[in-house]
């Protein structure tokens, strides 16, 4: 997908006056037989879903943007700044996994400070501001609780908490609510959605992968569709999502109707 | 034939295989304790002052390798699991050679390396220290870590990467310095490995025999296996023999019972690990600090292999090639090999497949489980009943109604074969519990039975790993001086018995071209078997 297809598609407007938060130039990656080429722009404050197959290259994307893969050749920007080759603890993003966003043998407090401090040498300017992110996700209380003792949902806001005190412009999600039922996953995507928007730490700029077209219909501006290592449609979620921007998508999501 | 009665087939089958692995095993001392006539008098053996520093110092030289092997492991294992760099594979590649190295010749490169004309004695006189005495315990400790180090490398290397890619992707993202990441992520992993690797090295290093008859030096640096030998050997007291194999027995059952207690994996040394991706925290200090553990640990490996290749081409090799003995050797070596891997395989795979069809019936009760348990436990009886033990049984067993040496090459091929067990099943039975997982209830739905179920369902699972484990089973043999040490003779000589005369006889230059030739063959296999791996995700590792 070219930057032109994008807007013709109803992707953001190339010239909107000021940086995107974030920008993928034609970046290329190629592992073994696998090749992916990306161009994307998404604007600051912009929620973006990503969707399409298994193996379409939703995840590639993210580990490109979050550094844990690099790019055969290409840029990748954050809020205006190259940050292609630096290393994942330089850019300013935070990223929420499937799963093991916790480390075990910590409680729910060490945690959330480890976003701020990674040694963990923990001050009392330190020790509020965890407890205040705890406690804006819901867990007042739950600081001594291994994640063992937790359950899915409430790993996940703990794993929420510290990228709402990291205070990253951007953050990607790779399914983390995927494991959780429909209703709690609802759950937390309402939470992200009122964190953001009650300002502070919470980044403002959201890409998320998403095997759930509902959620991106709830949730995200505009929606991304994956197919074979390129974005090859994009445009707002309504859009995208109701069928009518491309055929592919309709195919995808197993919508009835003309384009199918 | 209906799917119960193939199951039952299944199941007499691999039970009569155990029995007959178990009485093999046992069997030469089950008829000697019987008899009566030569059955040990334990509280005078223990009793003896010899015999209880022969014990004490069979703990102490596998304790301190233990204790050598896993801690200098923990820091190369950090390293090379951190670092990465052009050839970092070729060094996981060199840590499995010394697991299909014959003992023997590893133990020849130990003195070429650190003996007191070796490399290091040199370089040690040069800055004037002396020079190092390697026969006795300083010598059997290089050794048993030369051995050992590295597999514990390597099950350290493998427990890392087992750590979820979330955990590494983590420690990237918040930048978590090097202390954190070894108490949050590297420790947990280790702290899970690291008691079965310590035991299952302590049982490898407590039943030694060649590293010790080789390197022992006398009657100070003595082990029980050892001591067994010597027994019937050169003392010929066929009572002390059987008095001290019972001992050895016991504290081997001892040790497997904590290892078992432990979760030891003998096959999570296969894997050649290294296929995490980290996201480290750039350190120059680290770095080098990597850099230097790395290095030093790839040399205290890849020394002896040096070693046995230079030493190896400064002897006649054409004429050794050319030589009667030493091709009836190498073709005497081909034969036993052959017929060990080739039973090893067959009993094993009568054994795996009792044990998957008890896994999956119908109404699994006690009984069955019971059976289970017991048919998994007989493959690895082996690490308990060490190959010397069980040639002793025999030969004192056999010495009462027949010539032992002319049942000798029987006996050196059972003896090779049972010992390559408990790596076959481990080899070959993740295939086949993955074929079952995928198509058990399949194959029991359309009533596929007997030798359409071999032929269609088992064999395409296991054809892959019975090839490897055909050709492990086949080097483990090719390299065995456990069992032919007391069965060779001027008429059944191997290539490692050969190699154990000419060293005898100070013939060193022959001694150095057969190491190199025994190990290449060796090698060569290991990389057969270490290639199939590589391509395998369903195989222990």
């Amino acid at each position: 997908m070219t930057m032109a297809a994008q807007e013709m598609d109803g992707g953001m407007p190339r010239n909107d006056g000021c940086e995107p938060a974030l920008l993928l130039d034609g970046v290329r990656f190629a592992h073994g037989e696998t090749r992916m080429d990306f161009d994307l722009r998404v604007s600051a404050g912009e929620w973006l879903a990503l969707i399409g197959p298994s193996g379409a290259g939703k995840s590639t994307l993210l580990d490109l943007v979050a550094g844990f893969l690099r790019p055969a050749s290409g840029q990748v920007r954050i809020a205006g700044s190259d940050v292609t080759e630096l290393a994942p603890a330089e850019r300013p993003l935070s990223m929420l996994f499937q799963e093991n966003n916790l480390f075990p043998g910590l409680d729910a407090f060490r945690n959330v400070a480890l976003g701020i401090s990674p040694r963990l040498w923990i001050s009392k300017a330190d020790r509020r501001a965890v407890e205040a992110a705890l406690a804006s996700v819901g867990l007042e209380g739950y600081g001594k609780r291994l994640p063992s003792e937790m359950s899915g949902g409430e790993r996940q806001r703990v794993a929420l908490a510290r990228a709402f005190l990291r205070e990253q412009p951007l953050i990607l999600l790779d399914e983390p609510f995927a494991a959780l039922g429909p209703a709690l996953r609802a759950d937390m995507l309402k939470l992200l959605a009122e964190l953001r928007r009650r300002g502070g730490g919470m980044p403002k700029t959201v890409v998320m992968v998403t095997h759930h077209p509902e959620d991106a219909a709830t949730h995200a501006d505009r929606v991304a569709y994956l197919e074979q290592g390129e974005i090859v449609a994009i445009g707002p979620a309504r859009q995208m999502l109701s069928g009518g921007a491309d055929a592919r998508v309709s195919r995808y999501l197993g919508l009835p109707g003309e384009n199918v | 034939m209906n799917t119960s009665t193939d199951r039952s087939i299944r199941i007499g089958a691999g039970i009569a295989a155990a029995i007959l692995a178990i009485a093999f095993l046992l069997g030469g001392f089950v008829v000697l304790l019987g008899a009566g006539d030569q059955a040990p008098d334990f509280a005078d053996l223990l009793g003896d002052a010899y015999v209880r520093a022969i014990l004490g110092f069979t703990l102490l030289q596998a304790g301190l390798s233990t204790l050598l092997s896993v801690l200098i492991a923990i820091p190369f294992a950090l390293a090379l699991h951190r670092a990465r760099f052009f050839g970092k594979p070729l060094i996981l590649r060199l840590f499995l050679l010394p697991q299909a190295l014959p003992v023997l010749v590893g133990a020849l490169a130990i003195i070429t390396i650190w003996g007191q004309n070796g490399v290091v004695s040199r370089a040690l006189a040069s800055i004037g220290f002396g020079r190092l005495e390697v026969y006795g315990l300083t010598g059997i400790l290089i050794a048993h870590v030369f051995f050992n180090m590295p597999l514990a490398a390597r099950l350290i290397v493998a427990a890392l990467d087992r750590v979820p890619a979330e955990s590494w992707k983590l420690c990237g993202q918040l930048a978590l310095p090097p202390l954190t990441v070894f108490r949050l992520v590297e420790w947990p992993a280790l702290r899970q490995t690291l008691p079965g690797a310590a035991a299952l090295i302590f049982m490898l290093c407590v039943t030694s025999f060649t590293i010790v008859l080789v390197l022992g030096g006398g009657p100070a640096a003595t082990t029980l296996e050892v001591a067994v030998y010597q027994a019937l050997r050169y003392d010929f007291d066929p009572a002390r023999a059987i008095g001290l194999s019972v001992i050895q027995i016991v504290l081997t059952t001892l040790v497997l019972l904590a290892t078992l207690l432990l979760g030891r994996d003998p096959a999570g040394g296969f894997g050649l690990g290294g296929k995490s991706r980290r996201f480290d925290v750039k350190s120059h200090v680290r770095g080098s600090l990597d850099t230097a553990l790395v290095t030093l640990g790839t040399l205290f490996v890849a020394a002896p292999f040096i070693a046995i290749v230079l030493s190896g081409l400064a002897a006649d090799l054409p004429r050794l090639v050319t030589e009667g003995a030493v091709q009836r050797a190498a073709l005497t070596s081909l034969g036993v090999s052959l017929a060990a891997a080739s039973l090893s395989l067959f009993v094993s795979v009568l054994v795996l497949l009792a044990i998957e069809a008890l896994a999956h019936a119908k109404r699994p009760g006690v009984l069955r489980r019971f059976i289970r348990i017991s048919l998994e436990t007989a493959t690895s009886l082996v690490l308990v009943v060490s190959p010397v033990i069980v040639g002793a049984g025999w030969f004192l067993a056999l010495r009462q109604v027949t010539d032992v040496l002319a049942a000798g090459p029987y006996v050196v091929v059972a003896t090779n074969a049972v010992m390559a067990m408990p790596f076959i099943v481990r080899i070959v039975g993740p295939a086949l519990r993955q074929a079952n997982a995928d198509t058990g209830k399949l194959t029991e739905s359309v009533g596929l039975t007997g030798f359409a179920r071999l032929a269609f369902v088992d064999w395409p699972a296991m054809r892959r790993p019975l090839a490897l484990a055909f050709a492990f089973a086949a080097a483990l043999s090719f390299g065995d001086l456990g069992a032919i040490a007391l069965y060779g003779s001027n008429d059944f000589v191997t290539l490692p018995y050969l190699l154990l005369q000419r060293m005898g006889s100070y013939r060193t230059a022959d001694a150095a071209g057969l190491a190199l030739i025994l190990g290449l063959i060796a090698v060569c296999v290991m990389a057969t078997v270490e290639r199939g791996f590589a391509h395998r995700k369903d195989v222990a590792a």
